[in-house]
């Protein structure tokens, strides 16, 4: 049955990479839905992102002072002026772990 | 003009940060699958079968839990339905490739592999292939997650828990997104995203995933009526 599963789900999430590439031909778009399609980074990547700083791993929100918000904060500003992608994640570990392991001792 | 090899290569080079997220990611999906009382074998197919991370923690939590076959599928589709937002937009690159091809190159859309390209894509318009760049970055980040999860299942989780590596995910993430972070427009699309997600955090399915770039994607629809 775990078998079953995980080929069916398998099989669900192929098709959900492959349904637009391979299935759909470009010209059914409109250029409106093109025009949309533009942003579909900044519309899927915030609902990895906030819940993942904002939310603890029992699914509540975090506190105000939790080094996450801060550790984001730095990654952000830090991304922001060096648009580097291995910038804004070294900062932002750092910066976390610099808080965890010396500000909260 | 830059050869196939080159191109590829260019995509290799491009998801290397991100993996200090993928590598832990992995070996920690590796290891909760064997904690969970999984066989490896199993574990090992969610990897090369679903190939899709948090979908297969989550899927192996719900069926260890004792959640029905069909709730599992239900999640791990939800949660992964967001590949066609990516595949919505990579068709636009992958337009002449042969049907098969186009069946090949799908297995490899993932997260960071699509950001990445499409970010190069734009900013490369008249690159003659820019399906290489899309592989390079697939096949990379393809091997890099089974070796994780291989690690993951034999050695355990052996990143220790205290260093919050977790946290790597949400800045991989955000490192994908910080170059957009210029235009106001985007910004205000990143922002509906965000709240959305947070209020619908606890929906079924953990449907939020989806749910909230819907939310966000309509915001933009009635954001560029009103520039017009």
């Amino acid at each position: 049955m775990t078998w079953f599963s995980i080929i069916v789900s398998g099989i669900v999430t192929y098709f959900s990479r492959m349904a637009m590439v391979a299935l759909i031909d470009r010209e059914m778009l409109g250029t409106k839905v093109k025009e949309v399609l533009n942003y579909v980074p900044a519309a899927v990547f915030p609902a990895i992102i906030f819940p993942g700083i904002f939310f603890n791993d029992f699914g509540s929100f975090v506190e105000i002072t939790d080094p996450k918000i801060y550790g984001a904060i730095v990654a952000l500003v830090v991304g922001f002026y060096s648009r580097s992608v291995i910038a804004t994640i070294v900062s932002g570990l750092l910066s976390y772990w610099f808080i965890i392991f010396f500000l909260l001792r | 003009m830059l050869s196939k090899s080159k191109i590829f290569f260019k995509g290799i080079v491009a998801v290397l940060p991100h993996m200090l997220s993928v590598i832990p990611f992995g070996i920690i999906t590796g290891a909760i699958g064997i904690e969970l009382g999984f066989d490896p074998i199993l574990v090992y197919a969610t990897s090369l079968i679903i190939f899709g991370g948090a979908s297969q923690i989550i899927f192996m939590q719900l069926l260890s839990g004792g959640a029905s076959s069909l709730v599992a599928i239900t999640s791990v589709g939800v949660i992964n339905s967001r590949h066609l937002l990516y595949g919505a937009v990579l068709s636009e690159y992958l337009e002449k490739l042969s049907f098969i091809k186009k069946l090949l190159i799908s297995y490899f859309i993932v997260d960071q592999g699509f950001a990445e390209s499409n970010k190069y894509i734009k900013q490369n318009k008249n690159l003659s292939n820019p399906h290489y760049y899309v592989l390079g970055t697939g096949v990379t980040l393809w091997f890099c997650w089974q070796l994780s999860t291989i690690s993951g299942i034999i050695l355990g989780s052996f990143i220790p828990e205290e260093l919050g590596l977790k946290f790597a995910i949400p800045l991989t993430f955000l490192a994908i997104i910080v170059n957009d972070l210029k235009k106001l427009d985007h910004v205000f699309v990143m922002l509906v995203s965000g709240f959305a997600s947070l209020i619908l955090f606890n929906a079924p399915f953990k449907s939020y995933i989806i749910l909230s770039p819907i939310v966000a994607l309509i915001a933009a629809f009635i954001m560029l009526r009103f520039k017009k």
